[in-house]
């Protein structure tokens, strides 16, 4: 029957259409790593790693970055991760659907669609200015927590929710209290999940750039405490890359960036995987 | 219990123990992480109070600033300098305000600014640049003017091959900007359909890639990737801008609030000595600071 | 035990607001340092003026408006395409231990900084639009380009999510009835998954509209009313990001209207999210 036969015909033509455009899309992508990271590898050496850099960027290395960028990094998860777990310890136990916990939920949906350079601004005239701590880690760090809140509530969220309601009902059955419930029974077994969540973060933090020139500001020097301003490795590769200063850093700053940001996703799906394989 | 109840009974059990072990490591990851926090936290002090100074302004003098401190901290291994840009304006502001020690401009200061105190420490001078393959070497100043207006729209109108010009230009409230505006444009706006770069550097990178673009940088940024233009038959370089048929110069300034003293003192001191004049002499700005005649 | 209980129920409590102090603290700055200036100028001269001229005191956002907008949509049709495309190709098309394969990989692209891939945006796609299509290369059409490539990654992993969410008999069923796999996909199992479609790609929407760094690296920044593809233009964004570290005064209050304003976009366009992904799970 024609009917039948045309039928077919649109299925080849959607499926060879697909075919392409899934392939030359995912060939396009990696062609943009390739790329960055054929011209940035052979830049990387220990040198690079441990070095400052000198002549204004042009050569030497990037280690002020990389501390930079760990210690904005630790600074925001210090401050997010226990503000994060609590809010999903008390969103999963201590509330029920309540107009508490829709008015808590609807605040972190919003803010996980708050742009990075909105955050720049809000960090900048907020921590920078009123509260005087000028551009600094401190600033930057807090910025970034600011930005990474959300998401920790939703994967610890996820995480406590997904234990069963067995180990609660255990709990309470042998004479915990709540809050005995939540350390022993429930937290060491959400523990995997919260922690993914916050490797999840740092990934996203390390790409960072706008929020973090506003806050932390960018200068090249080593920084000496948690008061100085410092670059981190997107704002130093972003500042090299637009200056032209030197494409042979630029690419190698390139290259350590995503070196770094596949490095932490991989150990995030990891432990992901053993951690869905281990819900019984 | 049956053979298959008691191997899941066992496959059960091994998961237990499997996770109550992988807990046990996230438990001792977790801990060892937040120590590491707070090590650093400790070890980096929270004290407010700086160490060293801080020089903010004007991102043209930015970079050479940074070269500077470079070079000072290399002798005086105890200081710090901090190098941060923001503009002139700001810079002014900071240095009043005393967010910073050290005030840059690439302007001379404005008649609010008066009260502040400005030492120069170089002087730069603008330079019109273009692609190299571009066969247009010279313009008079009010070619400069017309073309950046948008009154002049193709290259063959001043000489070049036929090809629309693609204009690139500072942002907004950027001293080079407003130095730009004051030397060249005078009363014309720069057109609105130019494309704009927040950095020197940026703008001489556009430039250098698209063979119908036109801008202006510091001199000193000028490197073999991009052509400088004379204007009016002038070459800029240190010798014209020296004697003055070069007009397109600004001061490179430290601004103070007051007389300098202390540390900011000993950096104004370091910038102005020879070998610091020397090392802002081979990076192609103009030194203030005569040369020793040998 | 009872005050040791209730304590640190009232400490997790106030834990729990913080997301909302948080964006309360940012709505408060932001539109502290905004709102004097559209009150000064003038909300309407503001958001449809079409001069942006700090210098003259002119604060028109129009242009930036119009351009967030084109470069969205362009954004959008190349992304949403794309991401079906893609979406389809994981889901339906390959084995599924490939697919298990390839989904790290596409979560893996998510997290590589956007500023990676404006740079590669600069380095090869500017070229290729100014010697192929005219014009600076620096333009709407590039920035849309890279930005489809960026939300990619997005709308596939939650779109496939979606997918792959629909009972199994949506798809047994129509292929018991008869149809083609291809008919099964387009008839029946994307519409089905309508919604969490539709809400991966306004969350796309609102990566698009929020990034900066890579545009001001590719759109050019020109802030004329754009005219064309090959233009190059200013969004909300890129305005903020390239003027803010010199503005001082009125310049500055503009600019955090500037953020103000685009605040308000993406709180609309989140909560039409929201709404929508609620109905999905409702």
């Amino acid at each position: 029957m024609r009917a039948r036969g045309s039928r077919y015909l649109t299925q080849a033509i959607a499926k060879v259409l697909i075919w392409i455009a899934a392939l030359s899309t995912i060939g396009v992508m990696v062609i943009i790593l390739f790329q960055v990271l054929r011209e940035g590898l052979p830049v990387l050496s220990h040198h690079f790693f441990l070095d400052s850099p000198k002549d204004m960027g042009r050569a030497g290395g990037i280690l002020p970055m990389i501390i930079g960028t760990f210690a904005l990094t630790a600074v925001a998860i210090l401050f997010a991760a226990p503000l994060g777990i609590g809010t999903a310890i008390f969103l999963r136990e201590y509330t029920a659907e309540s107009r508490i916990s829709h008015m808590i939920r609807f605040g972190t949906d919003c803010l996980s669609g708050v742009p990075s350079i909105i955050f720049g601004l809000f960090g900048f005239v907020f921590f920078v200015i009123y509260l005087n701590l000028g551009w600094s880690i401190l600033s930057g760090g807090l910025t970034l927590a600011a930005m990474i809140l959300p998401t920790i509530i939703s994967t610890a969220e996820e995480a406590i929710k997904s234990i069963p309601k067995s180990y609660r009902e255990v709990s309470y059955s042998l004479g915990g209290t709540k809050w005995q419930t939540v350390t022993r029974a429930i937290l060491p077994s959400a523990l995997p999940g919260i922690f993914t969540g916050i490797i999840l973060s740092v990934g996203r933090s390390i790409g960072e750039t706008a929020a973090v020139i506003l806050t932390a500001g960018s200068t090249l020097l080593m920084p000496t405490s948690l008061f100085s301003p410092v670059r981190t490795l997107s704002v130093h590769f972003y500042i090299l890359a637009r200056e032209g200063i030197s494409m042979e850093m630029a690419y190698g700053t390139g290259a350590a960036l995503i070196l770094l940001v596949l490095f932490i996703n991989t150990i995030a799906h990891v432990l992901i995987n053993r951690y869905i394989r281990h819900r019984v | 219990m049956d053979k298959k109840a008691e191997g899941r009974w066992q496959i059960a059990d091994r998961r237990l123990k499997n996770q109550k072990s992988f807990d046990k490591i996230f438990i001792i990851l977790l801990i060892g992480f937040l120590s590491l926090i707070s090590i650093i936290v400790l070890l980096t002090g929270c004290q407010r109070s700086k160490v060293g100074i801080t020089v903010a302004g004007s991102t043209s003098v930015e970079s050479f600033a940074e070269l500077l401190a470079e070079e000072y901290m290399r002798l005086h291994p105890d200081s710090h300098v901090y190098v941060q840009g923001g503009g002139s304006s700001a810079g002014m502001m900071a240095a009043r305000t005393g967010v910073a020690n050290i005030g840059m401009a690439s302007r001379s200061l404005l008649s609010n600014e008066e009260d502040l105190h400005a030492a120069t420490i170089a002087k730069d001078a603008i330079v019109v640049i273009v692609h190299p393959t571009n066969r247009v070497s010279n313009l008079s100043l009010d070619h400069v003017s017309q073309i950046f207006s948008g009154k002049i729209k193709n290259w063959k109108e001043v000489g070049g091959y036929s090809h629309p010009i693609v204009l690139v230009t500072r942002e907004e409230g950027s001293g080079t900007r407003e130095a730009f505006q004051k030397f060249v444009m005078k009363r014309e706006e720069i057109s609105l359909g130019s494309l704009v770069q927040d950095s020197n550097g940026a703008i001489r990178q556009v430039v250098s890639g698209d063979p119908n673009a036109i801008g202006y940088i510091s001199l000193g940024l000028v490197n073999n990737k991009v052509k400088a233009l004379k204007i009016a038959g002038v070459e800029p370089d240190p010798a014209t801008i020296e004697n003055g048929t070069y007009t397109l110069v600004r001061p490179f300034l430290f601004v103070f609030n007051g007389k300098p003293e202390g540390k900011a003192k000993a950096f104004l001191e370091f910038v102005l000595s020879p070998e610091a004049q020397n090392l802002l002499q081979k990076e192609g700005l103009v030194p203030v600071l005569r040369r020793p005649a040998q | 035990m009872e005050i040791k209980e209730k304590g640190i129920e009232k400490i997790l409590l106030l834990v729990a607001l913080s997301s909302i102090a948080v964006l309360g603290l940012i709505t408060l700055f932001i539109f502290e340092e905004g709102l004097p200036l559209i009150w000064k100028f003038g909300l309407r001269a503001f958001i449809l003026g079409e001069r942006w001229v700090p210098s003259q005191g002119s604060f028109g956002i129009f242009p930036m408006i119009l351009s967030s907008f084109w470069v969205t949509l362009g954004a959008l049709s190349f992304g949403i395409p794309l991401g079906l495309a893609c979406t389809v190709f994981l889901s339906e098309l390959i084995p599924s231990s490939a697919a298990v394969l390839l989904r790290p990989a596409i979560h893996l692209l998510a997290a590589i900084p956007s500023v990676i891939y404006g740079f590669w945006g600069l380095v090869v796609i500017v070229p290729l639009v100014r010697n192929y299509l005219g014009g600076p290369g620096l333009s709407i059409l590039s920035g849309s380009l890279i930005l489809g490539f960026m939300i990619l990654p997005t709308i596939i992993s939650i779109s496939e999510d979606s997918l792959r969410a629909l009972p199994p008999y949506y798809k047994q069923g129509a292929l018991a009835l008869g149809a083609t796999h291809w008919q099964t996909i387009w008839r029946v199992l994307i519409p089905a998954a309508r919604s969490g479609i539709v809400a991966s790609i306004i969350l796309g929407m609102g990566r698009a509209i929020g990034e900066t760094m890579a545009m001001i690296m590719i759109l050019g920044n020109a802030v004329k009313m754009p005219t064309s593809f090959l233009d190059s233009a200013r969004t909300l964004t890129t305005n903020i990001g390239i003027e803010m570290a010199y503005a001082s005064g009125d310049h500055r209050q503009a600019l955090f209207a500037t953020g103000a304003v685009l605040f308000v976009i993406i709180m609309i366009l989140n909560s039409l999210a929201i709404f929508l992904s609620r109905r999905r799970t409702g």
